[in-house]
Order: C-alpha cells, then structure tokens, then sequence
C-alpha cells in the first residue's frame, strides 16, 4: 500500500483537555517527534490500527483555544486545517473537549467543524463530569451537531475502542455550516471563492482573517486577499468578535437541549487548598526553591551512576574496536573519532531524563502554570515574562529543548530575550568542565563542618550564570523596542496526579530528540576535529617518530615517555595545532597557551570537548581517566614563570570564560531556526565571546 | 456612573462582566469564555499582588491587573 493512502487523524483540543493522554493511547511508543516543515515547532506523529484492516497516521496538533493563534505553537494549527493543499492536512480531526469545562471546549470545535473538515468529537473527562453532577446526553449532541460524539475516559482508557472503531468506519456527515460567516461580509466572501476557486465559506472568511500568517500563500495572492478585504471593508477585529459571540450562542443551544447542569460551579476543593499552599506569600516561594533545589540535586546526584557506567561502556567499546579493526586511519577514526563523539552525546541521556522527568511531572500535575504565576512579576521587570521561566530552569540541562520551550511566550521581545539569556545558564556540559577546573583551583576542605568549599565553588558557578542571564535580559529590554503588547491570560488547570505513562514517554522520547538532534553536530564536528589533529601541512606527521627519536636522542626515555612526547609532537604541527599557535597572542592576556587555545577552539563546538581535548594535548591516550587528565594539568608548568601553569588566575580566569562563551554550534543552530535567520545567533555569538573574554581577561589581570 | 473593573474586586467577591475596555485583548478573552453577563469571581492574588487568579465559565484564570482592569463589571 502507498504511504499517501493512510488515513491522516489530527488530534486537535484546548491545553489541559487530555489530549496527550489520548495520543499516547492511540500510538503508545510506536510515535515520533519530528518538526513541521519550516518550522521547529514539534510535530508528534505515530500509528494506530483502528482494525485489523485499517491503519491510520495520527498527528498531534499543539494545544490551541482557537484557531487564531497567539503563539507559534499555536499557529501551525491553522496553517495545517486552514489549507486543504497542506501535505498535513488530516482526513479526519479528531476534537477533544474537557467536557467538565464544556462550553469554552466546544468553540475550538465549532471553528474547525466549520471548515468542512470530517470531525470526531471526543468528551473527555467524563469520570468528573459524574462526579459533579452533569449529565450530557451525547447520542442527542451528537444528532444536533451532525458528527460522532464519543464520552471518554481517556486517563483511564475507557472509549478508546468506541473512538478506533468510529474512526475505521469513517461514515459520511452531512456540512452544514454552526456558524454562518457568508451573511457577515457576502460580497468579500463571494470575492475569495471566486478568486482562489474556494468552496466553503468559512474557509474563505479565513482567508481574509488570516491571509497574514498563511504560510502558503505568495506576495501576490496576500496582495489580492488585501485588496479584496479593503474594497469590500472587511472588519476584521469586529467580525472575529461578532463570530465568537454567535459561535457562543450556539453552542448555547446545543447544550441546551443536551446537557443538564445540576451544578453552577463545579467543586473543586482539593484544587483550590492546594493554591492557598502554593501561591502563598512565603510558602509559595519556598516550596518552588525546595523543588528546584530537588532537581538540582536528581540531575547531579543520580545521573553520576548511569554517566559513569555510559562513558565506560564507550571507552571499552572504543579499546575494543582498536584492537579488532585493521590498523589505519579508519581505525583512528572511529576509536578517537567517532565514538568518543557519539559517547559524548549519549553520556548526557541520564541528566537529560531525569530533568525532562521533573519538568513533565510539574506540567502533569499543573504545578508548572502556578510557577509562571508565582515568577511573572518579577520576571517582567527584567523584560521577561512568567513563561520564560520553564526555559530558564530547562536551560540546566541544556539550552536547546529549553530554546524550544520559549514558542509558548506569546510575546516576541519577551520570547527574544529569553532564547537570547537562556544559554548563560550553566548547562549540563559545563559540568565536566567546572568539575576538573574547581579541582584543581579550589582545596578540598570542608568550612563550618557541613560546606564542600568545591561544592559551594560548583554552585556559585551555577549562580553567576544565573545572574549573568538576568542582567543581560535587563540590559536586553532596555535596548530593544517593541509595540507589541505582553499578555498573560493563561488558564490555572486542577492539580491532578501525573500520569506516569506520559512522565515515561517524554523522557523517553526528550531524550531520543536530544541524540538525533544535537547528536548529527556533535557527531560531525568530532569527526571534523579528529581530522584537524591527526593531519598537518608538510610530512612533519609522518615524520614525528624520526624527528623526536632524534631530539630526545641523549635523554633516556621509556617506551611509554617516548611515545608521549611523539603525540604531543604530532598535535603541536596538526592544523589543529597551528591554530592554537595562530590565537595565542589573543589569548595570552588571559593567561591561557597555545595548548588552551586548541582546546578553546574546539570547545567551540560544545564545552564538554575540553576534557578530551586536554586528555589530547597532555598526551594522555586514555581520556576516561580523569584523575590522570586532573594530575597531568596539575603538574604542567608555564616555561615562562617556573610556576604552575592552572594557577588560580588561569584556573578562574577559564572558569568564568566558559561559563560565559556560547560554546555551542547546536545552540546556534537552534537559535537560527527559532529566529528564522542568522541576525540573533550572531549578536548573541559576538555577546557572549565579548563578554567571555572582558571578564576573563579582567579576573586574570587582577588575580595574577 | 462609575465604572468597575475586575481589577477593583477584593479576593472572595464576584461580578458580572459588563463589556471590554481593549479592543485587542477582548478578542482572546471572548475565547478563553469571558462572555458578558458571564459571573466573574477573583479568587486571590499572586504573592507580589500581580498577577491575579479569576474563576470564569467554571474554571480558573489567571491575569495581570494590566489586563484585568480592561474586563468592566455591574
């Protein structure tokens, strides 16, 4: 069978309407996440066999209130169900609606129905219907609405059956239109249909509310859209409010007839304690230090165990391959290439899990929508908004799943600033960096009996990212200008229990993302790097044996010495080499040599190269033992001092440097999508290595 | 006659919405159910006293006073 002949269901809801939990039923693990085409919003897709004949594409479209956006997530909504052209356009949308919260749902659903797109309506949540009281008579809603209407429990499962086996029907419905767009603006409409050889009304009065953010049209259908609004005075504001109160109005009389309402206000007791606790005046904060404190400690604490095991299992896998591939430069490849390179990557899957966990729980449980209340003033003196501080906290781990969380921040300066701060928070490939430099700057004792000195060392450089980011995005707000206006209308849902199998699923699938994403740049560029050390210009490679042979002829040196002071020999005349020789004038005032500056260079693609490129420089064949890497840095001496070479002053003067340098090409990448161009990342490149490299410089200076 | 805003309610009291004083923002409020002749009840304030939560169409709501003094109540 061709691919085109599955049928495409889009899964379409409000936020908080259970619509992951129904996907992740439809699809279990057999889904992706990819991204729509042209944009980095993520696309979830996956399989269902509704029957043993019928196999069907589910697509799940991001949350969304209405069909006019408010944010990017929100826009791919329209783009994909507005256009019948979209490749993504579904044959069927499957509409879920808290049915506990029922007249709000059911607007979103209006608006898509009115497309003249097949729709399946899914009341979800009907265990708290129940409890409260309502009654919805869905065979009646469903005769007066025109399409299938199916109670569900999607938490528990229940209706899952009953909606696959509706589906693999696929019966026939009859249009007719909820809301009447032709009667508010006729001749405009009758314009559009003529002009674009449109059929539906609604999709033609969408047009004309939309044109702008259309992605599919050119300049100069947009061009005919304007003239045809402006000749035929298409209000569009006014109409767009006239549209949702008659859509109201209706829905009205739908309930009406189908929906006993035995209580006003739905009780919600639990809920509304928990808030007195969580948005309390000092309790409130407390409890979110508390537990940004217990993330702090997961991430660090129990990934040790599971990192530790990743890195030996690729060093074995790396000694194994050496000795069983033939020699040559494909062996090197591989062993000093490419799996130290795919090592690096998947070493960071534990950190990554486990602060997806969290994040996904705090979401889960609704936690997360309390925090953006809790932090949106005090966010937005810094010209930042409430939302901006689940990238912020995201951004530990790693800046790019937290760049991508900033498409909820409606507001683009807002959203701007926070994919600009959000690299200066201390990422999880800062930690290996910090770990071995505050070992060998900071003495291991212990102050008032309970503080690590190196500990406290470690967290302050977590807090000076964290600052660092907040005064940039102060000096950032007062810099930029804008018109736009910052909202902040988002819904508080009920405090529920996590589902674990959603918790299990974004971690699985975050971390999967996090590989194949950052993995294909990594994995080049250590490919890249690899060739850079091991080649030169001229034959002096070739030649290194002979050359230092004959140097260290009347010293007496072991085999093992020997072969060091080759592999120094070859990296110093590698290209790779060359460059550090090349910027060490530029990096001598901060106290750093041409063996940092390789390792600054290549650091520039992700800092966690900096161990191995040490591991490199100091002749170390052996990267996974750090203590070796740790003593061998500790006893290299500066020929121009006499002293040791990582004193104080170089050790913090690179602290502070790759704390603040945008070491990171997947980060820029990221930044280029999500900003659509290459203005941001620059300024946000040139930024933070000027930043770097005044207070590395400021900080050597003084401490030398 | 004077004209009240959600943002002139104390925590516990409750209205009617009335209309919208901002054109823009009234079209995202009409979508998330502040209909007029909806009741509109504050529930409590975040710690700083901005933003506020609301309860509106039988759920909740939160809102910067920037926003909530543009909802006009009876």
């Amino acid at each position: 069978m061709l691919k085109s002949d599955i049928p495409k269901i889009a899964l379409v809801g409000n936020p908080n309407s259970g619509k992951s939990s129904l996907f992740n039923h439809l699809t279990g693990l057999n889904q992706k996440i990819g991204n729509f085409p042209g944009v980095t919003v993520d696309k979830k897709t996956g399989y269902c066999k509704l029957d043993d004949h019928t196999k069907a594409e589910i697509i799940d479209l991001p949350g969304t209130y209405s069909i006019y956006p408010n944010s990017t997530d929100e826009k791919i909504v329209y783009d994909i169900l507005g256009n019948k052209a979209d490749p993504l356009h579904p044959d069927v949308v499957v509409v879920i609606v808290d049915a506990s919260n029922f007249k709000r749902n059911l607007l979103l659903f209006t608006q898509i129905h009115d497309l003249n797109i097949p729709c399946v309506l899914v009341l979800n949540m009907m265990d708290i219907v129940e409890k409260t009281g309502l009654a919805i008579d869905a065979d009646k809603l469903s005769s007066e609405l025109g399409v299938p209407v199916i109670p569900m429990k999607a938490r528990k499962g229940h209706g899952i059956d009953v909606l696959k086996k509706t589906l693999a029907a696929n019966a026939q419905q009859n249009f007719r239109p909820i809301f009447n767009a032709h009667d508010l603006a006729p001749q405009a409409i009758e314009a559009i249909k003529e002009t674009f050889s449109v059929k539906d009304d609604y999709v033609a009065y969408q047009m004309l509310q939309q044109y702008r953010i259309n992605s599919t049209l050119t300049e100069n259908e947009k061009n005919l859209i304007i003239d045809i609004a402006e000749k035929y005075h298409f209000n569009r504001d006014e109409l767009r409010r006239k549209e949702t109160l008659e859509r109201y109005a209706a829905i009205n009389h739908f309930i009406d007839g189908a929906v006993k309402e035995t209580f006003t206000q739905l009780p919600k007791r639990w809920t509304q304690t928990l808030d007195r606790v969580f948005t309390h005046k000092i309790w409130g904060y407390l409890i979110f230090l508390f537990i940004l404190f217990l993330i702090f400690q997961s991430i660090f604490a129990w990934a040790t165990v599971p990192m530790d095991f990743i890195d030996l299992t690729f060093s074995e896998l790396s000694v194994f391959l050496k000795s069983q591939l033939p020699e040559g430069a494909l062996n090197e490849l591989f062993t000093e290439g490419i799996i130290p390179g795919i090592g690096g990557i998947v070493i960071f899957i534990p950190q990554i899990a486990i602060l997806f966990a969290f994040i996904s729980i705090l979401e889960e449980t609704g936690y997360m929508s309390r925090v953006v209340f809790l932090m949106d003033k005090i966010m937005r003196k810094f010209g930042l908004n409430g939302k901006s501080v689940v990238p912020l906290i995201s951004g530990v781990a790693c800046a790019i799943p937290a760049i991508m969380a900033t498409r909820t921040i409606e507001n683009w300066k807002e959203r701007l600033i926070t994919i600009f701060v959000t690299p200066l928070m201390s990422c999880s490939a800062r930690l290996p960096v910090y770990t071995i430099l505050i070992a060998l700057i900071i003495p291991e004792k212990t102050i008032g009996g309970v503080f690590n000195l190196q500990g406290l060392a470690l967290m302050g450089m977590y807090l000076l990212g964290f600052v660092a980011a907040i005064v940039s995005a102060f000096i950032m707000k007062l810099i930029l200008k804008t018109r736009e206006r910052s909202f902040l209308v988002m819904e508080l849902p009920t405090y529920k229990m996590p589902r674990w199998k959603n918790v299990g699923l974004t971690m699985y699938e975050k971390s999967k993302t996090f590989v194949y994403e950052a993995g294909k740049i990594i994995l080049a560029v250590s490919i890249v790097l690899w060739v850079l050390a091991s080649y030169g210009p001229a034959n002096k490679l070739e030649r290194a044996e002979e050359i230092v042979a004959q140097a260290y002829s009347q010293e007496n040196l072991t085999e093992e010495e020997l072969e060091n002071k080759i592999e120094s020999f070859k990296l110093e005349n590698s290209y790779a080499g060359i460059f550090g020789k090349t910027i060490e004038p530029v990096i001598k005032p901060l106290g750093y040599d041409w063996k940092i500056g390789i390792a600054l260079i290549t650091s520039f693609a992700a800092r966690e190269v900096f161990v191995g490129t040490m591991a490199t420089i100091y002749s170390i064949g052996n990267v996974e033992d750090e203590s070796t890497i740790k003593s061998r840095m500790r006893n290299e001496i500066n020929p121009e001092t006499g002293k040791k070479r990582y004193d104080f002053a170089t050790g913090l003067s690179l602290l502070v440097f790759y704390a603040f340098a945008m070491q990171c090409m997947s980060t820029i990448a990221i930044v280029y999508r999500e900003t659509k161009g290459w203005k941001w990342p620059m300024i946000q490149l040139g930024y933070m290595t000027a930043l770097a490299y005044i207070c590395a410089l400021a900080i050597y200076q003084t401490f030398s | 006659m004077n004209l009240r805003s959600v943002a002139d309610l104390t925590p516990g009291e409750s209205g009617i919405i009335n209309g919208f004083m901002d054109d823009t923002l009234s079209l995202k409020l009409l979508e998330m159910g502040c209909l007029p002749g909806q009741p509109i009840k504050f529930n409590f304030a975040a710690p700083l006293g901005d933003p506020i939560c609301v309860s509106v169409a039988g759920y909740n709501l939160s809102l910067r006073l920037d926003e909530a003094i543009t909802i006009s109540i009876q």
